[in-house]
């Protein structure tokens, strides 16, 4: 055999020989595969879909030929997607295949390795949301904040379709946003920021009985933490609407608990954990209080007992899910994000206590201190919202912040341009060692 | 073949959760924030990474996969996955940012765009967009598609017909976008029921949700008259793709007259399914509905040289004009992609006619092997047995004990004692003989014993009524 593999007939993952096919083929008693196509010549496709087989070094070549036509920049881009270093035992661990290969655990009894990491998963947001409640996944924090709104639907004593939604918000979350809640027929509208942090007046303002969640973010999509929170805890309490809270498990390892903020829902992106940057590649965490465990999408792990008295673990509560309630289940999610939130979970025991909070509290710092060698540039300040920051912050150009940031691409970095003078900036320890290099580039280009 | 699954105990549990081996709480605080915005203590697991390369060892051995036995489980194509893809799909240029500028990722935005194109080629659509990331998603787009051509259309159309085999998703799909559900009932050999159609399908129809073949292995023969119904009433015809792997290069839904489909790229293409995810549900459309799909879409730049071929053109993002938006907050789940790609590219044509050759060729092997009754017939790539007179749960339970993964259960509801079946083509003769001594070891056993089973995996049989009446679903809940 080369080193292209196998020949690339027919392919090279069935493995039937000709005499087994014909055997089969003879016991079911037909004289060949095709009479077995119960297809109407009129819909048969009879051409070729013009597909080239290759073997698996010339694939391997093809895509590594084409990831190569994406420029290398150091990316210090942040806004909801991250790069946090995930050690090489997440990746080895995760990848064994009787996690990587299995499906959905309809069959606990030889399912209990996924089931438990799963339980384990959500015993992992239950301590970081201080909420009683965690499923095993969403698709990412667009799609979660989307369940999120829906729930409010199910769950509030009285009727009312108004979402209320941060002025700063990235325009993919409110988008999906507004797909999810189209059916419902809710509108979405947002509030106004006060310097990065909720403007608490003008969301009182805005407030009303027909207000059925008020969805706020720490840290926000510019890395402002939220010093607020309470207040939209205490405001929504007063409306009989849902508190959303947008974050992730880094964030939340070191913030406020969310359950002391009064948040009812907690939603986000635990992709922090576990996952690298992977062109948006998320993991929805989805997390809320028991009292609306019944009313929660996606699939929950629970404990019981098997017939030997021992602990064993299962998907519970799964009249709530499409393939029993059908139309009347609490989402369409079926296929989620299981082994993603594998490795978060995975990613997550792996620093421990004292690693995660190391990691969030360098968040903090590294941005601080980054921020504060940008404002020493000339042309520069940062950061732009005099507040505390989470891994990133807006600094303001006085050039363009097109020019800026298009230079800056040149130079081979990547920032994000969020207005005419605004640029935003991500520091994680992804990024330290480029750090200086960074800095000299924006001094020329500034 | 004998099989025991691995079983590692501790008393009255098995494997300890970590945070029952040692966990730690620490004091937050004195860090960089004030201390009113921080929390004041975190609580969790706290073992050395030795300690916890074994636990998870041990949960891995303590679960089954594709590589561990047969994997038959109707509706859900649980196929071999070859390894080679989780390494392309992990290559360090694959891991860029979704924020970046377009002119800096065309490596990325070509790969799309090729994948693009290889999907429509297969389903016989004219535009594909990659953005759903799972089927149910693929679903929902592909509803919210419809909803908004029927909108623009100055057309308020209130409901969704779903046959009563159909995916559950379906169902929930077309609620979750405000549609009333219309069920219709199956025909007396499992399939669409024209008479029943024609008085569903009126002019509140916004979309008939199908599945060719149907969940029952069937092929809808009717089709075009199928589609001519709902095309008059000014429906629109959508295609579940959870049961594409049947027809790689033999049919194309595109062809039978649907208007838009999903691609279960995590069945179809081989992506491994994660014990419950990551997959992705592409979403092909007619030319007629392509203004409508997600936003952005990836196309050759305009006015670009050249129309194949790597490097001679650039790539880039534009919104669709009527488009529905977004449906993932980025793009879509782009490792799953890459797989898919890779995948499709290994097979080829002549790959991916094998495919559906040797998966309908098991399923009818298989069929015509096991010992329970299976109605109707001809199979393309999966069947329905009834269990009869036997609990179908029970079944199930008994073929783990010969090492197999039983077959989707009690669904769907049209057949008794369901055992949806689908071995996928990556199955050999000796492993789908297995698995029939498997149905008929099973089959003789009438005499109780299956209540016992299963016996030699990690658990045995689970309450699962005390997990729903009493739910414990976090460490924490079990220690109060």
């Amino acid at each position: 055999m080369s080193d292209s593999g196998p020949p690339t007939t027919g392919s090279p993952y069935v493995p039937h020989s000709p005499s087994e096919t014909a055997a089969m083929l003879d016991a079911i008693g037909v004289p060949d595969v095709e009479s077995l196509f119960d297809v109407p010549e009129s819909v048969a496709f009879e051409d070729d879909l013009d597909i080239e087989a290759r073997s698996e070094r010339e694939v391997r070549t093809e895509i590594e030929a084409l990831l190569a036509r994406n420029d290398d920049l150091t990316e210090f881009l942040g806004r909801g997607h991250y790069g946090h270093y995930v050690p090489s035992v997440v990746d080895d661990l995760s990848r064994r295949s009787e996690f990587l290969t299995s499906y959905t655990q309809y069959q606990p009894e030889v399912a209990q390795g996924f089931l438990q990491a799963l339980f384990e998963y959500q015993s992992l947001l239950v301590e970081l949301t201080g909420l009683d409640v965690a499923n095993c996944s969403m698709y990412d924090d667009a799609t979660a904040l989307g369940e999120a709104a829906t729930l409010s639907q199910r769950v509030r004593s009285v009727s009312g379709d108004r979402i209320l939604v941060p002025a700063h918000l990235r325009d993919g979350k409110r988008g999906v946003l507004e797909n999810y809640v189209d059916g419902p027929g809710c509108t979405v509208e947002s509030y106004p920021m006060d310097d990065g942090c909720v403007d608490v007046d003008a969301l009182a303002a805005a407030m009303d009985e027909d207000v059925a969640m008020v969805y706020a973010e720490t840290p926000t999509v510019r890395g402002v933490v939220e010093e607020r929170a309470d207040a939209v805890g205490e405001l929504t309490d007063d409306h009989d609407a849902l508190f959303c809270l947008g974050t992730d498990p880094v964030a939340m390892a070191l913030l406020e608990r969310p359950v002391d903020v009064g948040a009812d829902v907690v939603v986000g992106d635990a992709a922090t954990l576990g996952t690298g940057t992977a062109y948006g590649f998320g993991l929805g965490l989805f997390a809320t209080r028991e009292e609306y465990l019944r009313q929660v999408p996606g699939r929950l792990v629970g404990a019981s007992e098997d017939a030997s008295g021992r602990r064993a673990y299962t998907l519970t509560l799964q009249t709530r899910e499409q393939h029993i309630r059908k139309e009347r289940a609490t989402s369409n999610i079926c296929t989620n994000q299981a082994w993603v939130a594998l490795r978060a979970a995975m990613h997550a025991a792996w620093l421990g206590p004292d690693g995660l909070v190391d990691l969030a509290e360098s968040c903090v710092t590294r941005a601080r201190g980054l921020a504060a060698k940008l404002d020493e540039v000339v042309g520069l300040q940062a950061p732009v919202h005099d507040r505390h920051h989470f891994r990133e912050f807006v600094a303001h150009t006085d050039q363009p912040a097109r020019v800026v940031a298009e230079d800056l691409t040149d130079e081979g970095y990547a920032v994000h341009k969020v207005g005419e003078h605004l640029i935003q900036i991500c520091a994680t320890a992804q990024r330290s060692g480029a750090e200086d290099a960074f800095l000299e580039a924006i001094e020329e280009v500034a | 073949m004998e099989y025991d699954q691995a079983r590692w105990t501790d008393g009255d549990r098995y494997e300890p959760l970590l945070s029952e081996k040692s966990t730690s709480e620490v004091a937050v605080g004195d860090g960089p924030l004030p201390e009113d915005l921080t929390r004041d203590t975190l609580e969790l697991p706290d073992v050395s990474e030795p300690e916890l390369a074994r636990h998870y060892t041990r949960l891995s051995q303590m679960n089954y996969g594709v590589e561990s036995g047969p994997f038959p489980l109707g509706s859900c194509t649980m196929k071999y996955n070859p390894s080679f893809t989780e390494d392309v799909a992990a290559l360090p240029g694959a891991a860029v940012h979704p924020d970046r500028g377009v002119a800096t990722v065309q490596g990325t935005l070509e790969l799309c765009h090729r994948l693009q194109d290889y999907l429509g080629r297969i389903g016989g659509m004219d535009a594909v967009t990659l953005q759903p990331p799972a089927g149910a998603a693929g679903e929902f787009t592909g509803i919210q598609i419809a909803k908004a051509y029927h909108e623009h259309n100055g057309e308020n159309r209130s409901s969704v017909v779903i046959p009563d085999s159909a995916h559950g998703t379906n169902f929930a799909t077309a609620a979750m976008a405000g549609y009333d559900v219309v069920e219709l009932p199956s025909g007396d050999d499992g399939r669409v029921d024209i008479d029943a159609l024609e008085a569903a399908v009126d002019g509140d129809t916004a979309a008939l949700m199908l599945t060719n073949p149907n969940t029952l292995g069937l092929f809808e023969r009717d089709i075009e008259e199928i589609a001519d119904i709902v095309h008059d009433a000014g429906g629109l015809l959508y295609y579940d793709g959870a049961n594409l792997n049947a027809l790689l290069g033999r049919a194309r839904p595109g062809d039978m007259g649907f208007d838009v489909m999903h691609y279960n790229v995590h069945k179809t293409f081989a992506t491994p399914h994660g014990g419950g995810g990551p997959g992705a549900g592409p979403v092909g459309v007619t030319e007629e509905l392509a203004p409508f799909l997600p936003s952005p879409h990836v196309r050759r730049e305009t006015g670009a040289e050249g129309e194949t071929g790597a490097g001679n053109s650039g790539y880039e993002y534009y919104d669709p004009a009527h488009s529905i938006g977004k449906v993932h907050g980025y793009y879509g789940n782009w490792p799953v992609l890459v797989k898919a790609f890779a995948y499709v590219a290994r097979l080829g044509d002549s790959g991916l006619r094998d495919t559906s050759a040797k998966a309908v060729l098991n399923a009818n092997y298989l069929a015509e092997q096991i010992p329970y009754d299976v109605p109707f017939g001809p199979f393309h790539h999966e069947f329905v047995a009834s269990a009869g007179d036997q609990d179908a749960a029970d079944v199930a339970k008994g073929m783990l004990d010969h090492g197999v993964h039983p077959p989707t259960t009690k669904w769907p509801e049209t057949v008794d004692e369901a055992l949806m079946t689908e071995p996928t083509e990556s199955e050999s003769k000796r492993s789908l003989d297995h698995l029939a001594a498997a149905f008929e070891a099973v089959a003789g056993e009438t005499d109780g014993t299956l209540a016992d089973a299963p016996t030699r995996s990690t658990a045995r049989r689970i309450d699962q009524a005390t997990a729903a009446r009493s739910p414990r679903l976090c460490w924490q809940a079990l220690k109060d």
